[in-house]
């Protein structure tokens, strides 16, 4: 029967009540819902989320339907909430519709690219050495094209269409995401944790799942978030230079493209397209600025 | 063959039990000529240049159930020393024997085995939690890589956080910041006990701690260590911790170790002129018994360029030419249970030394302080 002693700190840990332990997400939630100006502009993702999904009957009019006669109307034009573009065909609906695919394009890819990126990240800050020289060489020669003509180049060599459009983005998101994910995986590597996890005799893939992948999943995600808004600006403006989808396809920088001849006939109009991908954008980018703080987890 | 080491509950190994392989003569851990030279890669080509000679020939043995003390100087080795131990970075030379059975030989014990035997406790409590884990987890982690099942590893790592002074209801879903130091430490300690080892290397784990907290962890080390009937390698820098703590001690130098003994011996009666000047530097609290001019002036010298000989000789109040010639032997220090050995020509008698065969006690102890001021 062995002898507990009744150390001085046992007996202070047992007299203080039992502190209601939250957790880390428990953590986040509690800063974020003080954060006001993100908790508003998530609201309004989502609301955007939802116009999206729920687009067939949310939609006023059918996007397509184009009418000569009421081409290029003005906002609150009758019925036409919005206006109508160059063909007679109603703003508001095809803003709606347009919503899904500015949303899949501006989502896919990223969540494709931190996928592949953090994969290839992981590995490289993880084994170190030559095998890191030779992926994060790789992603610098990616690094040295800006972005947008990076953007261009693949995309005119793949020809448009939703899908090539969706590569392209990926390709060119991976490389930032894989820096992230090599730095805060070689920062990882050389804490005493993982030396005490192979000291447990822990194998590498063991290692990796259990303790690597929970560090390094908090940064690249919160950058990840960031690049949202990127390649929402990024497609649209595939789609303005006619790389996307092609026409009659609802989409905003499509619009954008079409609507900028007619500029000086219905100026509010034509720039609508332009105002659904700021509000887009920026909400994304705030939203995953208050994450970012939020899950800044020190105190 | 490898030696497959049966399955265990957390229970204490006492001497004479069937899972006690080696029996009572038998060292814990046999250590012989250990060596790591780490390269410096340099020139256009970047080929190896030169070597850091972190530990350098090191041989010793750990008897069972006792605290071996390891101390030194910052750089002398003993980290790095623990982690070639714990095979967590790979020796150019050395092998080890663990209660009778080689190691990561073909008929000895398997790496995998001998990390069950044997665990770590780190010196940064911060960055050996796991920030992102729950300490249940980080404890309960260990027996969840071999095999043991995730309901019984959670609940062994709540017994282990009873019994090192943390009630589990408080502290199970605890993140690694909301702990102080010296809980966090605990933690550590825990999770080293996780997997039942029968020896623990303790690389500076009081370190980092007020003293207050430090006190508290070494009476929880020393009551761990009697209810589990552990070994313990104690490696650090502070004097009187290994004084309090350890039966016998090991002093390194610049990778090589000069002296190995029981405490007390080792603290009264030094053999060795490193150690004599070590416990000479301790501050002592009487201000009437102050000293000014500090025992042992100086760096040690470079790692990568050793002196030659004894490499302590460049700021040894005793050296001679001899010193310069011939590096003094340790003695068979694997075999030593109560001996006294030290690496220096003048314990012994037949050497070349001026000095040899008397003791540093019989010369006179200000000698050193004389010899150091004219060094200066």
């Amino acid at each position: 029967m062995t002898d507990v002693p009744a150390t001085p700190s046992l007996i202070a840990q047992t007299a203080a009540p039992a502190p209601h332990v939250r957790g880390y997400w428990g953590n986040v939630w509690n800063r974020l819902k003080y954060d006001h100006v993100t908790l508003f502009f998530l609201v309004l993702i989502i609301a955007v989320i939802l116009s999206a999904v729920f687009a067939p009957w949310l939609a006023p009019f059918d996007p397509n339907k184009s009418s000569m006669a009421a081409r290029l109307k003005p906002v609150m034009f009758k019925s036409f909430y919005l206006g109508t573009d160059e063909q007679g065909r109603d703003i508001l609906s095809r803003l709606i519709w347009g919503g899904r695919t500015s949303l899949v394009m501006g989502i896919s890819p990223v969540f494709l690219a931190t996928v592949i990126g953090g994969f290839f990240g992981v590995f490289a800050g993880y084994a170190g050495g030559k095998l890191n020289t030779a992926i994060m060489r790789t992603m610098d020669v990616f690094f040295a094209f800006p972005s947008v003509l990076l953007a261009v180049a693949i995309s005119g060599s793949l020809g448009s269409g939703l899908v090539n459009q969706m590569i392209t983005l990926t390709i060119v998101l991976i490389p930032p995401i894989c820096r992230v994910a090599e730095t805060a995986t070689s920062q990882v590597r050389t804490m005493d944790f993982i030396d005490a996890a192979r000291a447990s005799g822990a194998g590498t893939m063991s290692i990796l799942f259990r303790h690597v992948l929970v560090n390094v999943m908090s940064p690249v995600m919160v950058y990840s978030s960031t690049l949202v808004s990127a390649s929402i600006l990024l497609a649209s403006g595939l789609s303005f230079l006619g790389l996307g989808v092609s026409p009659p396809t609802p989409d905003w920088g499509l619009m954008l493209s079409t609507l900028r001849q007619s500029i000086y006939v219905q100026p509010l109009v034509c720039a609508l397209p332009g105002v659904a991908i700021l509000i887009t954008s920026i909400a994304f980018n705030l939203v995953s600025d208050g994450l970012r703080q939020a899950m800044d987890v020190k105190a | 063959m490898t030696i497959a080491v049966p399955e265990r509950h957390l229970l204490p190994v006492p001497p004479g039990h069937p899972h006690d392989r080696g029996g009572k003569a038998q060292p814990m851990l046999i250590v012989q000529n250990l060596r790591k030279f780490f390269p410096i890669h340099g020139g256009i080509l970047n080929r190896k240049v030169a070597e850091v000679k972190a530990v350098d020939n090191v041989s010793f043995s750990v008897q069972k159930g006792e605290t071996l003390g390891v101390v030194g100087e910052s750089g002398c080795g003993k980290s790095t020393l623990a982690r070639l131990l714990m095979h967590l970075m790979p020796s150019d030379q050395g092998t080890l024997v663990f209660d009778g059975d080689p190691v990561d030989e073909p008929r000895g014990i398997s790496l995998r085995d001998l990390r069950r035997n044997m665990q770590m406790v780190f010196q940064d409590s911060y960055s050996s939690l796991n920030p992102r884990l729950p300490i249940l987890e980080s404890i309960a982690y260990g027996p969840s890589v071999h095999g043991v099942k995730r309901a019984d590893a959670k609940a062994k790592a709540r017994d282990l956080l009873e019994k090192v002074g943390l009630q589990p209801d408080l502290f199970a879903g605890r993140y690694p910041h909301e702990l102080s130091g010296g809980q966090k430490q605990r933690v550590n300690i825990a999770r080293a006990l996780a997997l039942g080892p029968r020896m623990l290397i303790l690389d500076e784990a009081v370190s980092a701690l007020d003293k207050s907290v430090e006190a508290q962890v070494l009476n929880l080390l020393g009551y761990l260590k009697r209810h589990f009937n552990l070994t313990y390698m104690f490696i650090s820098h502070d004097l009187h911790v290994v004084q309090y703590i350890s039966d016998r001690v090991l002093v390194m130098y610049l990778g090589q170790v000069v002296e190995i003994g029981p405490v007390k011996q080792i603290y009264e009666a030094p053999k060795h002129p490193y150690t004599m000047a070590l416990l000479k530097s301790r501050l002592i609290i009487d201000p009437d018994t102050r000293i000014d001019i500090p025992p042992l002036v100086g760096d040690p010298p470079n790692p990568i360029n050793p002196p030659s000989g004894c490499r302590f000789r460049t700021r040894c109040p005793y050296a001679e030419a001899i010193c310069a010639e011939r590096a003094p032997s340790l003695g068979n220090a694997t075999n030593a249970r109560d001996e006294h050995l030290a690496a220096c020509h003048i314990t012994n008698p037949i050497a070349g030394h001026s000095m040899a065969g008397q003791t540093l006690q019989a010369l006179d102890g200000e000698e050193i302080v004389k010899r150091a001021t004219e060094a200066r």
